[in-house]
């Protein structure tokens, strides 16, 4: 990263990536909104830069675990974004054949082993996943991408504890938007939090500002070489806020006007815009991106709302080999 | 052949598949010491602390982190020690490993095999005694073993360590020290084929697990009173072998089923259930079953006996079946 050249190719890159997840997640919740996109679905805006400068530093053969926020972890590892909008439509040709909708994401062929419904669940399921790829002697290294809610049930601290025991390649990553579905964090998290619980255990953890995207990339660029060193595990704590509501159909009003606003005049995308525009990235170059990102997603949307329902056989695969509905039916 | 324990037999099943296959290991608490039952005895030995691994008191992750390895594609044996301690790893068996292959449209088979050494075994209360079975029966997406002699520990715990669909494995603990001839090697037993122990006209008995003496017992009690039934091991509840149990039935006419876990939404429940919808109320003149009252298992010895089968109960049960 030392030719400059090279530098802002990277933060151009990052910036494209922020911009797509962006563009993702305005379109599905307008299509949400629309009636066109079913069920729950919870949305990252204002927090792109927490996935995209994690997953800069991530390889293709990495793994990495998401929750139930997890749309942007998806398309930062490198996941299709029309395959991930025809699963939000629960349509043929989703990720999941329609089985699984926004908080099931899942793309083994790039590394993604899914975004999970339950708060924490990715947690044991990371580092089990880190001690499997020790045990074939592989480099690879598995991210495990969690929220500041999850640091209050059993599994944080049974996941750290067994990560730091076998000193396996693990990042975790607490995306820590200051609130738990609809209950600010500190309100119900004792003591000094995350980091501190992290240290007590042996995980070498800092907090970052993870609305700072070159900030993001930096510290996940170290985190990750000394985890794949074979450092053992490391905690990145990324600060950020959740701009939108808990799921679609939260509004979030709770939350004073003025908080908000002042966690947009914090908005990663144009903070990195600003940087760029600092090293000599024209608005139109910038301003293309965004577009590009908004077309691509645009054309997902129409895709998907205009693709086939899967046949409902499909209701009756992927259970198990043995003793499936099938099976059952045949009796 | 060789005459051996039924925890033996389950040692010499995994040692086998771990020799066979370097994908699979054993995680769980005091394994690399050979486990609370002997059952992975000089096993770290063998394959070193990578394949062998003792692991802290953490259910959750114990179960979580053998999934989390299958989807790097290991085979873990994820051991329970008692099965009451699956309670607090519900989240990663039920939602997790039972799920993520349907959920996530079939892009990763769980290969994992879970071992819960389950049901009532010398006085250890309710919380080390229980038989839930059915709850894993009810539940898509997992195999529910329950085998009660050492050969077919042996041949379900091969088949299981090689099946590709998740396989909740319920070791039989109050039959552990029960003697029994394996194969060697050992060969895989299908899932849902039952084993007939005992054959005869007057009634059809369905059992499994610890149940499976007790009523192979009460069989040879009966038999001595010139009452000959057909005693079915179901070996799995799910699959179960539905084919078995029913063209008993179109011989018999009448049904027993015999388990250790509480009666009320046991698995017996289902098969009277499905035994009624294909055999037909005019080809069945009785349907019964034989299990544990809905209490908690207690402690005290006699108090433990109230909740237990006997031999003695099979045989009242099946003769007021029989109306002899």
């Amino acid at each position: 990263m030392s030719d400059p050249g090279d530098n802002l190719r990277r933060l151009t890159d990052l910036y494209r990536t922020m911009a797509r997840i962006r563009a993702f997640e305005e379109t599905a919740l307008e299509a949400h909104k629309a009636g066109e996109i079913p069920g729950p679905l919870h949305v990252s805006i204002g927090q792109e830069a927490v996935a995209a400068g994690v997953c800069l530093n991530l390889r293709k053969d990495d793994r990495l675990t998401s929750n139930h926020r997890g749309h942007g972890h998806a398309i930062a590892k490198g996941a299709d974004p029309k395959r991930m909008m025809l699963e939000l439509y629960g349509r043929d040709g989703g990720y999941c054949r329609g089985k699984g909708g926004s908080m099931h994401i899942a793309d083994f062929s790039v590394g993604m082993l899914g975004a999970n419904g339950v708060v924490a669940g990715g947690i044991p399921i990371a580092v089990g996943a880190a001690q499997g790829l020790k045990m074939q002697g592989s480099d690879a290294i598995v991210t495990c991408m969690f929220g500041d809610g999850a640091v209050n049930r059993g599994p944080f601290l049974e996941g750290l504890n067994w990560a730091v025991l076998f000193k396996l390649p693990v990042l975790f990553v607490c995306e820590d938007n200051g609130v738990a579905a609809f209950t600010r964090a500190e309100s119900v998290t004792a003591g000094p939090g995350v980091i501190d619980r992290a240290k007590a255990l042996g995980v070498a953890a800092i907090t970052v500002d993870g609305n700072n995207g070159m900030g993001v990339d930096d510290a996940a660029s170290t985190a990750v070489g000394a985890v794949r060193r074979g450092e053992g595990p490391h905690l990145l704590h990324l600060r950020t806020y959740r701009i939108t509501g808990h799921t679609s159909a939260d509004a979030a009003a709770w939350r004073p006007e003025e908080e908000v606003a002042e966690a947009r005049s914090r908005d990663p995308i144009a903070r990195l815009g600003a940087v760029l525009a600092e090293r000599g990235v024209g608005a139109g170059e910038l301003g293309k991106m965004i577009e590009n990102a908004r077309a691509e997603m645009a054309e997902a949307r129409s895709g998907a709302n205009a693709a086939a329902w899967p046949a409902a056989a499909v209701a009756f695969e992927d259970v198990q080999d043995t003793g499936a509905v099938a099976w059952s039916k045949s009796h | 052949m060789v005459e051996v324990t039924l925890i033996e037999a389950s040692r010499r099943a995994a040692l086998q598949e771990m020799r066979r296959d370097a994908r699979v290991w054993v995680l769980g608490e005091d394994v690399a010491r050979g486990g609370l039952w002997g059952q992975y005895k000089d096993f770290l030995a063998e394959f070193g602390d990578q394949r062998v691994v003792s692991t802290p008191i953490s259910e959750s992750t114990i179960m979580g982190a053998g999934l989390g390895s299958a989807l790097v594609g290991q085979r873990p044996i994820i051991e329970m020690r008692i099965f009451d301690f699956v309670m607090c790893a519900m989240d990663e068996l039920v939602n997790q490993i039972a799920k993520i292959r349907y959920m996530f449209g079939g892009q990763a088979k769980p290969a994992v095999v879970v071992r819960m050494p389950h049901g009532m075994w010398r006085n250890s209360a309710a919380q080390h005694s229980q038989m839930l079975e059915a709850w894993f029966a009810h539940l898509p997406g997992v195999i529910v073993v329950t085998p009660a002699t050492p050969a077919d520990t042996a041949g379900l715990l091969v088949q299981a360590i090689r099946s590709d669909d998740p396989v909740l494995f319920f070791d039989p603990k109050d039959l552990f020290w029960v003697n029994g001839e394996i194969s060697e090697p050992i060969e895989p037993i299908p899932f849902g084929v039952a084993r007939k122990v005992t054959e005869g006209d007057a009634a059809t008995v369905v059992t499994w697990s610890a149940a499976v003496p007790v009523a192979t017992k009460g069989a040879e009690l009966l038999a001595a009173d010139g009452i000959k039934i057909d005693l079915l091991d179901l070996r799995t509840i799910w699959p179960w072998d539905q084919d078995a149990v029913i063209a008993s039935v179109n011989k018999t006419k009448r049904l027993l089923v015999v388990h250790e876990a509480v009666e009320v939404a046991g698995f017996g429940a289902e098969v009277v259930a499905r035994v009624v919808d294909q055999v037909g109320p005019a080809n069945l003149k009785a349907a019964k079953r034989l299990a544990s009252p809905r209490i908690p298992v207690p402690f005290s010895p006699p108090l433990e006996a109230e909740v237990r089968l006997s031999p003695e109960k099979v045989v009242s049960a099946v003769k007021a079946l029989i109306g002899a």
